[in-house]
């Protein structure tokens, strides 16, 4: 028996505090000692089939072409620039993506909260078939549907009156560059800021005076107006480049290829339907008191969801929506599958042709880090701004 | 569990009209939905049933048919199911398929749950790979390379979250660890493996990982692909796993403090079988998720189930019909998914009625 008042010094390997840095030195030497073995490796390796090392490749010519690039881009440009066109046609793809994905998912979501049985029926179908379906299956799905089941050019479908629907993608009418349009594009731009303004000021009136002013009308006024009369000042020009078939081909007017109509109908299609599962979950989680001490003060159903509910909602539904945005973007590395060049595409050519496979791999996964750790920051800020603030 | 009250009865008028007529914006939306259905359900039934070609048939008269033809499943449907397994062998596959269900049909069961299932796991994940190996007990012996189809698919899917989730279990940990050196770089980890896309993974995986090892050592396909997918999975079940380890109320770390076990028979005896009850619905949808994401190992060129039915389709006499060979992937994919997404809420209702007694 140990009697309790007399407790031995703790030898020094007992003591807590030096076990705790003593394993994480271990953790540490494990680790570095790991990553050491295989960089030997990968030096003695890359000697041995005389592979050059080091980033120096991205300014030789790249020599292979992009089927379709943002910035002007050709065979006898760098590397580098292939990369860059690359990001370039992610970044193009995931943003329109995301646009496109939370417009369908939320009226998904809505849907699926109807009091409608069918319309509930039809939403949920559309989300249960497609979320359970791996995302490369509906992507090859719908490029082979694209290139093997539309019409050829030659009988391409008309869909609107200058918009053209075709096994080589789609083709719709553009404005014929103007003079006038940066200055539209700037007028939109400071509109949009004025618009921005005039919300936090209305909000304070509101707080100060209790009136509520006019909100939607004098805003949409100030983004349209400006660009609309700069319009007007350069003449109104209208003219369309529309696309007419000639020979073989359309000339004229703008096209989107079949591999990004693809990629692009997919990675919508798909998102969408986790948003809306993301969307019904989130108002589904504001208590039902919310609602019916919104109908109790009287307000309409309409108001009440605006006012009321959907504010409390998106609190739920954006942290992960977030996620969803941030799967989007990184499931548009399948493009790959389909021949869309984005930066896998391309990092994949260049390893095949420069042979510098850590070099192509690292920049493909720094990129995507990089994108993946802003948007999570930029989302983290914006749900710190919408958080609950407790009085 | 108390049952909730049934419902009022409704007569089938008033049922229409609450539900699909209650007003003119609900009946305007009734009517749209039927329009569309009126529109896309007949001429999905005539090219999927009517008009369809079942049984074995010829090229040639599919094409003469207006519908759908599954005479192109009935010709390749052991080619999608098994790859390029040899022909004679592919009941050792299929063996392992039946294995599998009922391992999984054992598994859905609560009661069982324990480390008798687990063992029984380990023997039949043993077995299993036994038979697609062979090589012993007069099985002739296949190389990882001929594998394919939906075995290859479910083997990377079930051995992957196999080693996955005890890996996930530590890193888990590591990142609620109080050492910070550990903390740091099990955080590094799960945040470089989630910021990345599974594709870059598996390219690593493959041009990436020969490098790393030392000269003249090599290992196959279906291997690096494994690993890949092992990372991956690890980075996101430590997750699912952590969310499930802040559920634990601080009480439970101190009484067993209190009761005097070290850190490590807390965690075994009394934090983590907490922990990962609450955190298995979302463990389930990891699976589901990877289940999925496997099909990306055709992107690295594995026969796996995608793969393997995009090869059927390459065969000139019937590449017109891929539509039915995308169609037949797709519903094996989505029986499997739904099945255990419908688990996955089951449980859930599970543990949120066993919180409210």
């Amino acid at each position: 028996m140990v009697s309790p008042t007399t407790l031995a010094p703790v030898v020094f390997w007992r003591n807590q505090r030096f076990r705790l840095a003593l394993y994480q030195a271990v953790a540490l030497l494990l680790v570095i000692g790991a990553g050491a073995y295989f960089v030997s490796n990968a030096l003695a390796n890359l000697d041995e089939r005389s592979i050059r090392t080091g980033f120096g490749f991205l300014s030789r010519e790249a020599g292979f072409r992009i089927g379709e690039s943002i910035i002007p881009y050709d065979a006898s440009n760098s590397y580098g620039r292939a990369y860059v066109v690359g990001v370039l046609n992610t970044l193009r793809v995931s943003l329109l993506g995301i646009v496109l994905a939370t417009l369908i998912g939320v009226l998904v979501g809505m849907a699926r909260l109807s009091s409608n049985w069918l319309v509930v029926r039809l939403a949920s179908l559309y989300v249960e078939t497609v979320r359970n379906v791996p995302l490369l299956l509906q992507l090859f799905f719908w490029y082979t549907v694209i290139t093997g089941l539309l019409p050829s050019v030659r009988q391409a479908t008309q869909l609107l009156p200058g918009v053209y629907l075709s096994k080589s993608g789609l083709m719709f009418p553009a404005p014929v560059p103007h003079p006038g349009h940066p200055y539209m594009a700037a007028v939109f731009v400071i509109g949009c800021g004025l618009a921005w303004g005039y919300r936090g000021r209305a909000r304070r009136r509101q707080e100060a005076t209790g009136q509520v002013p006019k909100l939607l009308l004098p805003s949409l006024g100030l983004i349209l107006g400006p660009p609309l009369v700069v319009w007007l000042v350069s003449g109104a020009p209208t003219a369309l480049d529309v696309p007419v078939f000639t020979r073989f081909t359309f000339r004229g007017g703008n096209s989107i290829t079949p591999e990004f109509l693809s990629l692009l109908a997919g990675l919508v299609l798909y998102t969408a339907a986790f948003i809306a599962e993301n969307v019904r979950g989130g108002i589904q989680a504001v208590p039902r008191g919310q609602s019916e001490a919104a109908a109790a003060l009287g307000l309409r159903r309409t108001t009440a969801l605006r006012l009321v509910i959907l504010p409390q909602a998106l609190r739920i539904v954006i942290p992960p929506t977030t996620s969803q945005y941030l799967n989007l973007m990184k499931n548009s590395s399948l493009a790959v599958a389909i021949g869309y060049p984005d930066l896998v595409s391309v990092a994949n050519t260049s390893l095949n042709q420069s042979g510098q496979a850590i070099e192509c791999i690292s920049i493909m996964m720094g990129v995507y880090l990089t994108i993946s750790l802003s948007i999570s920051v930029v989302m983290n800020v914006y749900d710190r701004a919408i958080a609950l603030v407790e009085r | 569990m108390a049952a909730a009250p049934a419902p009022p009865r409704l007569g089938a008028v008033a049922w229409l009209r609450a539900n699909l007529f209650s007003n003119w914006s609900n009946t305007v939306l009734t009517l749209l939905g039927l329009f569309l259905l009126v529109r896309a359900l007949p001429p999905l039934f005539d090219w999927g049933v009517a008009h369809a070609v079942w049984g074995a048939a010829d090229p040639d008269v599919c094409k003469a048919a207006s519908g759908a033809c599954w005479a192109m499943i009935h010709e390749k449907y052991r080619l999608i199911l098994f790859g390029r397994y040899p022909y004679a062998e592919q009941w050792r596959p299929l063996l392992g398929l039946v294995l599998l269900v009922v391992m999984i049909g054992l598994s859905c069961n609560r009661n069982a749950w324990g480390l008798r299932l687990a063992e029984a796991w380990g023997a039949a994940l043993a077995a299993w790979l036994l038979l697609m190996w062979g090589g012993v007990a007069g099985l002739t012996f296949v190389p990882n390379n001929l594998w394919g189809g939906l075995p290859l698919t479910l083997i990377l899917t079930v051995i992957g979250l196999a080693i996955a989730f005890p890996l996930s279990i530590f890193l888990a940990l590591g990142r609620r660890s109080r050492m910070p050196v550990i903390r740091i770089l099990c955080r590094v980890y799960i945040e470089l493996i989630r910021g990345v896309p599974l594709i870059s993974l598996l390219f690593m995986a493959s041009f990436m990982l020969p490098l790393f090892l030392p000269t003249g050592v090599s290992i196959d396909e279906v291997l690096r692909a494994q690993v890949a997918i092992i990372l991956f999975s690890a980075a996101y079940l430590a997750e699912a796993v952590r969310g499930g380890l802040q559920a634990i109320p601080k009480g439970q770390h101190e009484a067993a403090h209190a009761l005097g076990l070290s850190y490590w028979q807390a965690q075994r005896k009394i934090i983590l079988p907490q922990a990962i009850a609450v955190a298995i619905p979302a463990i389930v949808n990891i699976f589901i998720g990877l289940f999925k994401d496997t099909s990306l190992v055709a992107i690295v060129s594995l026969t796996d189930l995608l793969l393997a039915m995009r090869q059927a389709i390459a065969d000139p006499q019937w590449r017109r019909f891929f539509v039915e060979g995308y169609v037949f992937i797709a519903l094996i994919y989505f029986v499997v998914c739904f099945f255990m997404s419908k688990y996955s809420q089951y449980l859930e209702t599970q543990f949120r009625s066993g919180q409210q007694r």
